[in-house]
């Protein structure tokens, strides 16, 4: 199976209800074709696409708004989002967010796949990939609060309802990742 | 306030919306999870061109909703200009997303895949997900810092039709080719550098990629609803609605609504720019009925408290301009009854006598008073004192709030 020539995962298996084999992905194109379809109804139910970034800045000044009140009162990004009375959760890409964790969740238990493990490449440490991985989540947020918006909100969103603005910001997030994967090619290979 | 009474009405309204978003959401997550997104090493190996999962689903779901997104818009389904399409910014847009870039590379997901792989129990997928909370709260603190640069190269909603000068339909199946001649490239690529054997490879896509191809060329042969099918499909409804005078406001109205706090009055003056710069109202703005549909996204965008009200010097040509911004999804727009003319004989007073020569019979449609200096709004009648007129009229204004989402899932 390709998953075990690609990568070595280190894995300790939880319960029984999540130590069932791990079925292979879908082809590309049918999950493609799934994420597409959803996303399409996204816009025709709702009028927006799909988001995962939005959540992640909503929360992050929830968790503020719970510690420095007074502070996100004072600051004009934060107080858009938590602003007086107002509540960062309450509004629907967390909603959304939710339900891209139960669906993975769901899918994830259903193919064998949800098993509390690291995935990274063959020749790094668990630490170390740790440490990577959070580093990253810190780049990649800071990166989709200035781009408005991240994969999800802009390529995949603003790909598909033709904004010239998203397909700049695709092609950017291609061009840096291409751009330094010369130098990370120890992480992944 | 007493949180009791529960207010039912709207809380079941906004859960059943709610619960809509979760079932989106439900159906974002499981995708991404078939997709086999929550593996880190399988997104990177995109950047070692060794698989290229990445761009396979990424480019075959953005063509696939692009396609029905257009056709369901081609047969009158779904209004285009109602759906958020993200403004550009283009510098902090390509910065942003070189970070994005950088932060994809070093830690093999973004913000959609780490969630559903911290869902699927992957550590490394917790921790990205960390510290996205980190990198958010950062960008909030020093966003003072860069603010000029975040929000500037700012161009409001730029379609790929506005940017290559092309129809809808034709971007569609441009889009679609260039999707699928990637494919074939990364195909070619995961032959050579990851040594795949593309004969164990599923026939089934080539039918795709023909299916795929054959809609979007249906899609740019029917071609997208233009202003006139628009105003077609609202006519029995709306023109029946204009002739019963429903959108025409009294300029007493429009005095009212001056000083009406809870909304935003947006006045389009339609005339020449000569006659706008004769007389026009406080704060009117001259778009020529050709320029109105340049505006319509921007007019759009305005929060849902704005009313818009067109005027000419009598009633043809705004009315035509509010066809045309009806038609265009443009929500609360109304007509000043009997144009500038009769805002004059409502309002003038002895300053703008002095300059004006005398009224005269025009044609339909022409200013009739004979200014002598162009005055602009620096005179009376321009910004009226509520308090000096006691008007009678039947009240036509009603807030409607619009459909249009006012942010994407990045806000």
């Amino acid at each position: 199976m390709t998953t075990s020539e690609i990568t070595k995962k280190s894995r300790f298996s939880l319960k029984a209800l999540f130590s069932k084999p791990a079925q292979p992905y879908a082809d590309p194109y049918l999950g493609g074709i799934l994420l597409g379809v959803v996303l399409f109804l996204a816009f025709f139910i709702t009028g927006n696409g799909l988001g995962a970034s939005g959540t992640i800045s909503r929360f992050a000044v929830f968790i503020e708004d719970l510690v420095a009140s007074s502070h996100v009162n004072r600051v004009p990004y934060l107080l858009k989002m938590a602003g007086g009375d107002k509540n960062p959760l309450d509004d629907w890409i967390v909603f959304i967010t939710l339900g891209t964790l139960i669906g993975g969740f769901v899918s994830g238990v259903i193919h064998g796949r949800a098993k509390l493990e690291t995935t990274k490449g063959p020749n790094i440490s668990n630490q170390k990939r740790w440490v990577l991985a959070f580093s990253a989540g810190i780049l990649f947020a800071f990166g989709a609060r200035m781009a408005r918006g991240c994969t999800s909100g802009q390529a995949l969103s603003g790909g598909a309802s033709l904004s010239s603005g998203s397909w700049v910001v695709m092609f950017a997030i291609f061009g840096g990742a291409y751009g330094l994967a010369y130098f990370m090619r120890k992480l992944w290979n | 306030m007493a949180p009791f009474p529960l207010p039912l009405n709207a809380l079941f309204i906004k859960a059943g919306v709610y619960a809509i978003f979760l079932a989106i959401g439900f159906g974002f997550g499981y995708a991404l999870e078939v997709s086999g997104f929550n593996d880190s090493p399988r997104l990177a190996a995109q950047f070692y061109f060794k698989d290229l999962r990445v761009l396979k689903v990424m480019f075959t779901a953005i063509i696939v909703a692009m396609v029905l997104i257009f056709a369901s818009s081609a047969l009158g389904l779904l209004d285009y200009n109602l759906i958020w399409v993200n403004p550009t910014y283009l510098w902090s847009g390509i910065i942003g997303g070189v970070i994005m870039g950088f932060g994809f590379i070093i830690g093999g997901f973004c913000p959609g895949t780490s969630l559903v792989a911290a869902a699927t129990f992957k550590i490394d997928g917790i921790l990205f997900v960390l510290g996205g909370l980190v990198g958010v709260t950062i960008f909030g603190e020093t966003e003072k810092f860069f603010e000029i640069f975040y929000n500037g190269s700012y161009f409001g909603r730029v379609t790929l039709m506005d940017t290559f000068n092309l129809p809808a339909g034709v971007v569609v199946v441009l889009v679609v080719l260039m999707a699928l001649f990637m494919f074939w490239g990364g195909e070619q690529l995961e032959r050579i550098i990851g040594k795949k054997d593309l004969s164990k490879e599923p026939r089934l896509r080539y039918v795709g990629a023909g299916a795929i191809l054959l809609a979007a060329i249906a899609v740019m042969l029917i071609g997208q609803p233009t202003t006139s099918d628009r105003w077609e499909r609202l006519m029995p409804v709306k023109g029946a609605e204009l002739t019963e005078r429903k959108y025409y406001v009294h300029p007493g109205e429009v005095l009212k609504t001056f000083h009406d706090h809870k909304v935003e009055m947006v006045l389009i003056d339609v005339r020449s720019e000569a006659d706008y710069n004769l007389f026009h109202l406080k704060d009117a703005i001259n778009i020529l009925p050709e320029e109105i549909p340049a505006h319509i996204s921007e007019f759009i965008a305005k929060p849902a408290n704005t009313i818009f009200i067109v005027m000419s010097n009598d009633e043809t040509a705004a009315t035509e301009v509010w066809k045309v911004m009806v038609a265009e999804s443009v929500h609360n727009m109304y007509i000043l009854e009997g144009g500038i003319n009769n805002w004059l004989t409502t309002f003038g007073t002895a300053f703008e006598e002095d300059f004006c020569a005398g009224i005269k019979e025009g044609a339909d449609d022409e200013l009739r008073f004979e200014f002598t200096a162009a005055l602009g709004s620096g005179c009376p009648a321009a910004y009226p004192d509520p308090e000096e007129y006691e008007l009678e009229y039947i009240p036509k204004i009603e807030l409607e709030l619009k459909r249009a989402p006012s942010s994407g899932g990045c806000g």
